[in-house]
C-alpha cells in the first residue's frame, strides 16, 4: 500500500496525482471465509480492520448493501466524547477516546480529529448538581470533567443568551475538553483502506438476502451476489438490524427510528467547542469549513426513510435559537437523516448470541459516530476469541431479560420515545 | 409532514398527535403464570417492521383518543386509521 506522506504528495504532484493507488480494491466474492462482517458502515470497517490487525484473522469479507460510509457514518455530527456516568460506558468510551487520539496516525490516514472540547449546558440548580455527580464519576474513571460556572461559561461561548429572562437561563454546565470531533468520512474511509491493505474484501453493492443455519449454527450467508461459506458472522448494520434479525428468526430489544441533523450556510469562526442544550435535546458545533453542525431529537415515529420531517427540524432549532440567537440569522444549507439502532435502555448491544457464529452488534442509539474505534476493537475481540470482553461486558443481549438494565439517562426503557 | 386521519376528529397534522409504538404488542394475561421472556418480548423486543407497520397513536392537542394508524415505515403512506379498539380488516 502506498503511504500517505509529504514526499508521496509531492511526488505525486509531479504526475498531476493521476497516479495514486486506488485506496481500497473491488473484488468479486470468495465462496468461503472465515468471517463475515455485514454492514461497511464506520463499526463494520473498523472490525474488520481490528480483527486483521489485533487477531491476525484476514479472510474476512465486509459486505455492504449500498456503498460503504454510505449510512449513518457519513450522516451524523461527527460528537466524539465519552462524558458517562455508569462505568460500562464511561470505561468502554474512554477506551475510545485513546484510540480517536491514535487514529490519524494508526491508519496513516488525517481523520482530522480535533478535541475541542464539550460542554453541556446547565439550566437549574438541580442540574448543576447532577452535572457535579456525573463528573465526579468520569474523574473517578479517569476521564478529564470540569464544573463550568455561569461566568466560565460566558468566557468560552459568549454567543449564547446569557440575558436574565429568559425561559432557561444558563446555570453553568459540564465540560469534558478532550472531547471533540473528527472527520466522519475519513475516518470511514481510512479503515477500510488499512482493512483492504491487509487482506479485507470490501464488497459493496452486494445485499444480504438470507442466512443458512443448521443444528443452531451459521452455515453461510446468501447474498444478492452469490452464496457465501462461512462460520461466523458479525451482524453490523444499525438501523436495519430488525430487518436482517427478521430474516434469522430474532426479535430484537432495538427500534429503528429516523434522526436528523442539518447545517447552516458557512459563517466565520465563531464556536470553537461542542455545545449541548440542557432543557431539550440540540446540540452544536462548527465545522472546519464553518458550517454550523446541528443535530437534536428523533422523528419520534419508526421509520426506515433515512430523510427527515419538518415538524421536528423546527422543534429542534426552536431550541438551538433559545440557545444561541445568533442562528435565527442563518441560512440552512443541508438537512438530512440515518436511520438509527435505538435500543430498549439508550446502551448499545455488542454481543454474541443463541446461534453459533453470529455476533451482534447494535442498539447505538445517538453515539454510534464516537463509539466507532472502541466497537470495532470489542467486536473484533468478541468475534475472534468467541467471547465478550470485559469492555463489553455491560452491552450483553441477555440484560433485558435479566433486568441488568444500562440505563445512563435514569429514565427507564425507550427514553427516546417523546 | 405526517397528515393522520383520527376516526373521530378528522383529518389532522402530526403536530397534534403523539407516537404509541407498535399496536400488536399484547400485555400478557394479569392472571396467568408467565416467562421471563414472555415479560421480555412485552417489555422490550419489537420486530420494528420495514414496510407497513400497525401502531398506537394519541390524538393529544384533539380529542386526546388513542388511535390506531397502519402506516409504512419507508414511504410513510397512511393506509388506514381506526379506533383503538377495531382491528385491521
Amino acid at each position: 500500500m502506498q503511504k500517505y506522506s509529504i514526499f508521496n504528495l509531492i511526488k505525486n504532484a509531479f504526475s498531476n496525482h493521476e497516479n495514486w493507488d486506488l485506496a481500497w480494491k473491488d473484488p468479486t466474492p470468495k465462496k468461503e471465509y472465515d468471517v463475515v462482517i455485514i454492514g461497511g458502515g464506520g463499526h463494520g470497517l473498523a472490525t474488520a480492520y481490528y480483527l486483521a490487525k489485533e487477531h491476525n484473522i484476514t479472510n474476512v469479507a465486509i459486505i455492504e448493501k449500498g456503498w460503504i460510509g454510505g449510512g449513518n457514518v457519513g450522516r451524523n455530527t461527527t460528537i466524539i466524547r465519552s462524558n458517562y456516568m455508569h462505568d460500562d460506558n464511561a470505561l468502554f468510551s474512554e477506551f475510545g477516546m485513546d484510540l480517536w487520539r491514535r487514529m490519524s496516525q494508526d491508519l496513516n490516514y488525517n481523520v482530522m480529529f480535533s478535541p475541542r472540547g464539550i460542554i453541556n449546558l446547565a439550566h437549574s440548580d438541580a442540574q448543576m448538581n447532577t452535572y457535579a455527580r456525573r463528573g465526579n464519576s468520569m474523574r473517578l474513571n479517569g476521564i478529564d470533567a470540569e464544573l463550568l460556572s455561569r461566568e466560565q461559561v460566558k468566557e468560552i461561548i459568549p454567543m449564547a443568551d446569557f440575558s436574565e429572562n429568559v425561559r432557561f437561563p444558563i446555570f453553568g454546565g459540564l465540560m469534558q475538553p478532550s472531547a471533540g470531533t473528527a472527520r466522519h468520512d475519513a475516518v470511514a474511509w481510512g479503515y477500510a483502506r488499512q482493512a483492504d491493505s491487509m487482506g479485507v474484501d470490501i464488497i459493496q453493492n452486494c445485499e444480504v438476502t438470507g442466512f443458512d443455519v443448521s443444528g443452531g449454527k451459521i452455515e453461510g450467508v446468501r447474498t444478492s451476489r452469490g452464496d457465501i461459506k462461512v462460520k461466523k458472522i458479525g451482524l453490523c448494520v444499525a438501523g436495519s438490524t430488525n430487518v436482517l434479525a427478521d430474516k434469522l428468526n430474532m426479535t430484537l430489544p432495538v427500534e429503528t427510528h429516523l434522526l436528523q441533523a442539518c447545517v447552516s450556510e458557512p459563517v466565520k469562526p465563531v464556536l470553537d467547542r461542542v455545545v449541548t442544550f440542557g432543557a431539550g435535546h440540540f446540540y452544536i458545533s462548527q465545522s472546519d469549513k464553518g458550517e454550523m453542525v446541528m443535530g437534536g431529537d428523533l422523528d419520534g415515529y419508526n421509520s426506515y426513510a433515512q430523510r427527515g420531517n419538518l415538524p421536528t427540524l423546527q422543534h429542534v432549532l426552536t431550541e438551538g435559537i433559545a440557545m444561541m440567537p445568533f442562528l435565527s440569522k442563518l441560512k440552512m444549507l443541508r438537512t438530512w437523516g440515518g436511520i438509527m439502532d435505538m435500543s430498549m435502555d439508550g446502551s448499545p448491544i455488542i454481543d454474541k448470541t443463541h446461534i453459533e457464529g453470529l455476533y451482534l452488534n447494535c442498539g447505538w442509539c445517538y453515539g454510534g459516530f464516537k463509539a466507532t474505534p472502541a466497537s470495532g476493537w470489542t467486536f473484533a475481540h468478541t468475534i475472534a476469541q468467541n467471547k465478550v470482553h470485559k469492555l463489553n461486558a455491560g452491552y450483553s443481549l441477555s440484560r433485558f431479560n435479566t433486568g441488568h438494565l444500562l440505563d445512563e439517562k435514569g429514565l427507564g426503557t425507550k427514553t427516546w420515545i417523546s | 409532514m405526517l397528515h393522520i386521519k383520527c376516526p373521530h376528529c378528522g383529518m389532522r397534522s402530526q403536530n397534534e398527535f403523539s407516537y404509541g409504538g407498535d399496536a400488536t404488542v399484547k400485555r400478557p394475561e394479569l392472571n396467568k403464570e408467565i416467562s421471563d421472556q414472555d415479560w421480555d418480548n412485552f417489555v422490550y423486543n419489537r420486530k420494528s417492521l420495514r414496510g407497513k407497520h400497525l401502531e398506537l397513536w394519541q390524538h393529544l392537542s384533539g380529542c386526546r383518543q388513542w388511535i390506531k394508524v397502519e402506516r409504512d415505515t419507508v414511504t410513510h403512506e397512511i393506509f388506514k386509521t381506526m379506533k383503538a379498539n377495531e382491528d385491521v380488516s
